[in-house]
């Protein structure tokens, strides 16, 4: 579109000077956005972490098999052979009970106090193998396996908690979409509105406008323009909150090394940050848009 | 310069208000468009600046027919055209400069040639020394000349207007029609419609009567040919 900056800055203006006069509405259209898009926003956060997460413990899960308590060394050693010949199994690993409860200690960290009457002959724990096996998939088939064969009491792996954990997200993921989905109409609905009144109110100015052969888009420039305005600021509010938010969680999981002694693997700051800001701020304009055109259309009829 | 053949207009509310009009208006002349209210000649008005379309017919402005204009056509017609109305449509929050500018701004007029155009209008309309005020701080008849300085502006080729004096008293109204008759000596096409007896009858210009949306009367140097 060919048009001059003069023009540029005189829509510009136009825009900014009928915002400050519909003080209200447009805190209201604004805050709409606003809210719409802080629970995109903290959703998106969620959901993209939750993912990475799941994809982080599936990747990291391994089978343990623990081992009938009455089962001698050789039945122990037989029961390992067992287990290596079976196809997929990358690594295999004995681990005592000893070393079982010394593990568990570490998991309670300050409340190891707890555990410490069950060492020695107190020990409840079994002895146990840790199987890896090729691909983080073979897990469920390999754990069916080796249950079934002698001198094992009990066979263990990650997949129900991944897939409890998938489940979450995707109940969170339908709920969510129903509600953004609501919420982002509302926000349209008021941004149409703002705009509206801004139509009714210069009304005189408008038909003027038509009148002395001003053409529809020059006539259009501001209200499209107050439309995106109102969209991309409400969405400016939830991305500096949330990335606030974002970078003080971030850097406390680093301080605390939860990355390492949990599953916990945040996505990284300044991913998210690009991720966020751009995302939040297209829909923000989008709405925005969206919202005066539809007021465009209906009211000015040019 | 302007000219109807057959021209029909009917309203969706189903009000016949321009049957069969055919009519030609040359370059430089002064029309008065009489008739009484509901006989049509607002609309006849309308026709000519395509605020309304005609349902038939076609109407030709510098030999274009603006019954086919497409919408996005029409700013360029009425940047030829001057459009006066009866309660003058002035910006209240807007200085008489500011108003007249207006109309310069939205078509993307230079600064420099909107500033020496305004002051040209507004010293021909005799409101130089008002320019600064607010249409609300003056008479009638300034704001009335204020809004034809706005539509001359743009040097149209042709001024439209519809009642310019019907707000007004005899004395402001003879004021206005001063102004009118400079801007047709300049050689600008006017086109009135009017109730204003006094007015038509001792300008002995050409009228041209409505009645029931039909010309029934077009003279060359016609009166009012009413009562009051």
């Amino acid at each position: 579109m060919d048009m001059k900056a003069r023009t540029l800055f005189r829509h510009f203006k136009e825009s900014i000077k009928n915002l400050g006069r519909n003080g209200w509405m447009t805190v209201a259209s604004i805050s709409a956005v606003a809210v719409a898009l802080m629970i995109v926003g903290l959703f998106l956060t969620v959901m993209l972490n939750l993912n990475q997460i799941a994809n982080h413990i599936e990747n990291d899960v391994e089978v343990r098999v623990y081992i009938d308590r009455t089962a001698n060394s050789q039945e122990q050693d037989a029961l390992k052979k067992q287990i290596q010949q079976i196809k997929d199994v990358k690594s295999i690993k004995y681990i005592s009970r000893a070393e079982g409860l010394k593990e568990l200690m570490k998991d309670f960290g300050k409340d190891a106090d707890v555990i410490k009457p069950y060492q020695g002959d107190q020990n409840p724990l079994n002895d146990a193998f840790e199987i890896k096996t090729q691909k983080p998939k073979q897990t469920e088939a390999v754990a069916n396996k080796v249950s079934k064969l002698d001198n094992v009491s009990d066979v263990s792996y990650g997949k129900g908690y991944v897939k409890k954990l998938f489940k979450v997200v995707d109940i969170a993921r339908n709920v969510g979409i129903v509600l953004i989905l609501g919420l982002l109409f509302t926000a349209i609905f008021l941004i149409a509105n703002t705009i509206k009144l801004t139509i009714v109110a210069r009304s005189t100015e408008i038909e003027i406008m038509k009148l002395v052969g001003a053409t529809n888009s020059f006539v259009r420039w501001p209200y499209f323009l107050e439309g995106l305005f109102l969209g991309v600021i409400g969405a400016l509010i939830p991305v500096i909150l949330l990335l606030t938010a974002y970078h003080e969680l971030y850097n406390y999981f680093i301080r605390n090394s939860y990355q390492t002694y949990l599953f916990i693997r945040l996505i990284p700051f300044s991913k998210m940050s690009l991720y966020l800001s751009a995302l939040l701020i297209i829909i923000g304009a989008v709405i925005g848009v969206w919202g005066s055109l539809t007021s465009i259309r209906k009211y000015l009829r040019v | 310069m302007i000219e109807m053949q057959d021209v029909w207009k009917s309203y969706a509310n189903g009000v016949m208000a321009v049957n069969g009009i055919s009519v030609k208006i040359e370059k430089g002349e002064f029309v008065y468009v009489v008739g009484q209210s509901g006989s049509g000649k607002s609309t006849f008005i309308k026709l000519m600046y395509r605020e309304e379309r005609p349902t038939r017919g076609k109407i030709l402005v510098d030999g274009t027919n603006i019954a086919d204009l497409k919408n996005k056509e029409i700013p360029f017609l009425r940047r030829k055209m001057g459009v006066v109305f009866q309660d003058f449509k002035l910006l209240p929050k807007l200085t008489v400069y500011e108003n007249v500018a207006f109309a310069l701004e939205v078509i993307e007029e230079s600064p420099r040639q909107i500033r020496k155009k305004v002051m040209q209008v507004l010293d021909l309309v005799k409101l130089k020394h008002r320019a600064r005020f607010l249409p609300s701080e003056l008479s009638g008849g300034e704001q009335q000349r204020v809004s034809i300085a706005r539509s001359i502006v743009n040097n149209p080729s042709v001024v439209v207007a519809d009642e310019p004096t019907g707000n007004l008293d005899p004395e402001n109204a003879w004021g206005i029609m001063e102004v009118f008759e400079r801007i047709n000596d300049n050689g600008t096409t006017v086109v009135m419609a009017t109730h204003n007896k006094d007015i038509v009858d001792r300008m002995k210009r050409r009228v041209i009567a409505i009645e029931s949306g039909m010309i029934v009367r077009d003279d060359k140097r016609g009166d009012f040919g009413y009562e009051g």
